[in-house]
């Protein structure tokens, strides 16, 4: 269809820059830096000015509220117990232990999740009488289910880090599974006539056309999953019975935040950082499985 | 949380006969789940029989409900804030794409973030007690996923339609006005939906951080505490029938305003 | 509606894109009121291009471009010119009878105005009783037929039309050209016409700019004798074969120009 370029007018919505790498990537790492310093000043000059004006709304401002970012920053390198470690420390020992958690039950869930959806792409019955379920599913909180799994799974012996697991891996399993599904489905119907033209078996089917054809929607899935399974896993942790992860650095300086509301900041800033660098990871993976750049939308 | 697909209910057959499988499905589990439960005296801990969840709850269905309703309100006005400054937020960037671009990976990055870390923080901000403090933990949830589909839809017109628009003299506002904004309708409600039960998840589990005696997040914390486990599960299915409510009178709102969609885009290609 | 003198006025019209490609070079042609003016060429000759920058919607290198004896621009911004796309561009959100009022709301017609004007433009198209569907109930033939009634809904003297019909199959093609005369006839306007088709361009048309491609050049200009009104017979007539032959040979001699340059990569402009 003959469509004028036209520079004034719309172009499609995945526009690629066409000036050269170097260039491309000193932009969005200007980009980045510019953004980072106007919102630590946004942050700086919200408090300044609330405190200087004594407003009260939305919420009283001063440093038990908002603390001085460089406050925040000087935390990490002070000791959380007296002749303990540094806060850095520990928090990113924690930080790697609910990692840990999280990707564990993250990996299960969607070789689980996409299991189900092979099954169910195949057989017509099964999609019928369980897909409503797994759409429903997503409405139910898994999340407020949480501690109660840990706590219930903790009190019959099982060790708490891998509670929390299994709720990553529920978390993963049904968006990987309807997404999956919806990839195995959405083959071309004219690429589907060639296999069979070439009397392809259904497993050849599958795994030339289908799998590959369900990977873009998989990766979709599996973005969110991963955000959803350290959110989990922080949220698995805060029934105070597993110290050793980031949720449980959470609820111990949520305890003394009045004293020092820096520590509480900075394990919400390595919070963060993991849910972050674990959907970075996911993306990056995407990049180079499909060789091309992800989506640009969630 | 991925939203329904669309045409995934028209898949699943408009008429009776295509719903039995399902039904049998939910009976087979309920029978499964009462029986399993019965036979091998699993205790109670964690899966209590689906008799005493219902007990549970019919016994303190009063209060389990006003607890809800009092979540429910917190989850509403999460979506109220989020959603709509969502919306604005999309418009704006849709309008001045340079800053969108510039914006888009901060705003990935940021929906990556666990919003839910801060419950603490806002709690210390509003107080506990205040149910504004676990509202703004529902209207961060919300924001992303409204304006991600808000700005997909915005964005996603075809150029000849502007080519069109430009034809007639129209400039930017007429643009939007008659094209992006009816094109956007269908993808923001797919956000609202996505959005409406998050906001019920994000409410009861800031209660987890702590909350007034009344919520049910906090309700169904203390519950499990204290091994009362049928009347924890049954505020969660109370919860789980609030965010379904939620999202279904989020579809009937989109239903009514987006008739024209062509819900032709089935679910499956053969 | 259309002035004395000339529609369309093109001298010198060139146009290069920022990645070195030249669409057009040194167009000149002028098109008359009542005429009916078909662009054909191979891919990559501009004729796309050209009836945008006679739209106003893509701006040429240089060169001067006059409709109804004003700029391009401002014969856009005063709505002299009516656009059909090959795409039909409908809005789904709005029925038929609300998509071709579209142009009309945003003129500014009253209410009853439009109602009256829809109802004759979907007379004139023949689709009476379509009113209150939506688009994608109706086939691509019918589609079509709403946005040229959408196109000739507020009376512009110059319709540009960018091969409207060529996702159809060949016999919605022929009818629709047929009615496309009928219609031509009727709102007496100026038609320009971009096509891939040579029978098309020889059946509808009084005049044939065949273009040759990089650069895009006016190859040769065949004026179509046929006899008015045209129907099923005039494709049966041996003039028209002679016309068609000419036409075809008219192409082959413009040649395909100079050698495609490769684009560079990541860039999306096709003509």
């Amino acid at each position: 269809m003959a469509m004028a370029s036209v520079p004034a007018l719309e172009r499609h919505r995945g526009i690629r820059v066409g000036a050269s790498r170097a260039g491309g990537a000193l932009r969005r790492v200007g980009t980045f830096v510019a953004v980072l310093a106007a919102l630590c000043g946004l942050w700086e000059g919200y408090k300044w000015l609330w405190e200087w004006a004594g407003w009260t709304w939305p919420f009283t401002v001063d440093d038990v509220t908002m603390p001085h970012l460089h406050d925040i920053l000087a935390a990490f390198a002070e000791p959380t117990t007296t002749g303990g470690p540094v806060l850095i420390d520990s928090l990113l020992h924690a930080a790697w232990f609910t990692a840990k958690e999280a990707l564990a039950g993250f990996v299960l869930g969607a070789l689980i999740g996409f299991g189900l959806a092979v099954v169910l792409a195949h057989s017509r019955l099964l999609e019928r009488g369980l897909l409503p379920y797994i759409v429903a599913s997503q409405t139910v909180p898994i999340l407020a289910i949480a501690p109660m799994v840990v706590v219930g799974l903790g009190s019959k012996g099982l060790e708490g880090w891998k509670a929390v697991a299994i709720l990553a891996a529920y978390l993963t399993f049904f968006p990987v599974a309807i997404n999956a599904l919806r990839g195995l489905h959405s083959v071309d119907a004219r690429a589907l006539e060639l296999m069979n033209s070439y009397a392809a078996s259904r497993w050849k089917v599958l795994w030339r056309l289908r799998v590959p054809a369900s990977l873009p929607f998989i990766f979709t899935a599996l973005k969110i999953s991963a955000t959803a399974s350290v959110i989990g896993a922080i949220i698995g942790e805060t029934p105070a019975s597993i110290q050793d992860g980031l949720g449980g650095a959470i609820v111990n300086f949520n305890q003394y935040y009045s004293l020092q509301p820096t520590f509480l900041w900075a394990t919400n800033i390595v919070a963060a950082g993991l849910g972050i660098s674990i959907f970075a990871l996911v993306a990056l993976t995407e990049r180079v499985v499909l060789r091309r750049a992800p989506e640009n939308v969630a | 949380m991925e939203p329904v697909p669309p045409g995934v209910v028209r898949a699943i057959g408009g008429r009776f006969v295509d719903w039995l499988p399902a039904l049998a499905v939910f009976a087979l589990g309920l029978a499964l789940w009462q029986g399993l439960t019965t036979a091998f005296n699993v205790q109670t801990f964690l899966l209590p029989k689906p008799t005493d969840i219902a007990t549970a709850f019919w016994n303190d269905r009063g209060t389990l409900w006003d607890y809800g309703l009092y979540t429910l309100k917190e989850a509403a006005g999460g979506f109220a804030m989020g959603c709509s400054a969502g919306i604005l937020v999309a418009l704006l960037l849709a309008r001045f794409r340079g800053l969108g671009l510039a914006l888009l990976p901060f705003a990935i990055a940021a929906n990556a973030i666990p919003i839910i870390a801060f419950a603490p923080i806002t709690n210390n901000w509003f107080g506990l007690l205040n149910p504004v403090s676990k509202m703004v933990i529902a209207a961060v949830l919300c924001f992303f996923p409204t304006m991600i589909n808000t700005l997909r839809g915005l964005t996603s017109v075809h150029p000849s339609s502007i080519e069109l628009m430009r034809s007639y003299g129209g400039g930017e506002l007429a643009v939007f006005r008659r094209v992006r904004i009816p094109n956007a309708l269908p993808f923001m409600f797919t956000g609202l939906k996505v959005s409406a039960v998050l906001s019920m998840i994000g409410a009861i589990v800031g209660e987890y951080f702590g909350g007034p005696t009344n919520a049910l997040g906090v309700s169904i914390l203390n519950d499990s505490q204290l091994f009362d486990f049928p009347r924890a599960w049954a505020g969660i299915m109370l919860a789980s029938a609030f965010g379904i409510a939620f999202y279904a009178a989020v579809s009937v709102a989109e239903r009514l305003t987006t008739s024209w969609h062509p819900s032709a885009r089935t679910f499956r290609s053969e | 509606m259309s002035a004395p003198g000339r529609v369309v006025s093109i001298s010198g019209l060139t146009k290069s894109f920022k990645t070195g490609v030249t669409a057009l070079q040194e167009i000149d042609l002028d098109i008359r009121p009542g005429e009916f003016v078909s662009l054909i060429g191979p891919s990559g000759c501009g004729k796309s291009t050209l009836l945008r920058i006679v739209g106003d919607l893509v701006q040429p290198t240089s060169g001067t471009v006059l409709v109804n004896g004003k700029t391009a621009h401002r014969a856009r911004l005063d709505h002299d010119y009516g656009i059909v796309f090959q795409d039909s561009v409908l809005y789904d959100w709005r029925t038929v009878s609300r998509n071709v009022s579209l142009p009309l709301e945003m003129l500014g017609w009253s209410r009853a105005r439009r109602k009256e004007r829809v109802r004759e433009m979907l007379e004139l198209v023949e689709l009476t009783g379509f009113e209150s569907n939506r688009p994608w109930q109706l086939s691509g033939g019918m589609q079509q037929r709403v946005s040229i009634a959408r196109a000739l809904s507020f009376d512009p003297a110059l319709l540009l039309m960018d091969e409207p019909f060529g996702a159809l199959d060949e016999m919605t093609r022929e009818r629709l050209n047929m009615e496309l005369l009928r219609i031509w006839e009727k709102a007496a306007s100026t038609i320009v016409f971009v096509t891939h088709s040579i029978p098309e361009a020889v059946f509808l048309s009084t005049r044939v700019v065949v273009m040759s491609a990089r650069p895009g050049r006016i190859a040769d200009v065949v004026d179509v004798d046929l006899p008015q009104p045209r129907g099923a017979e005039t494709r049966e007539q041996p003039r028209f074969f002679e016309l068609v032959t000419a036409v075809r040979e008219a192409l082959a001699a413009g040649g395909r120009g100079q050698p495609a340059p490769t684009l560079p990569a990541g860039t999306e402009e096709r003509y």
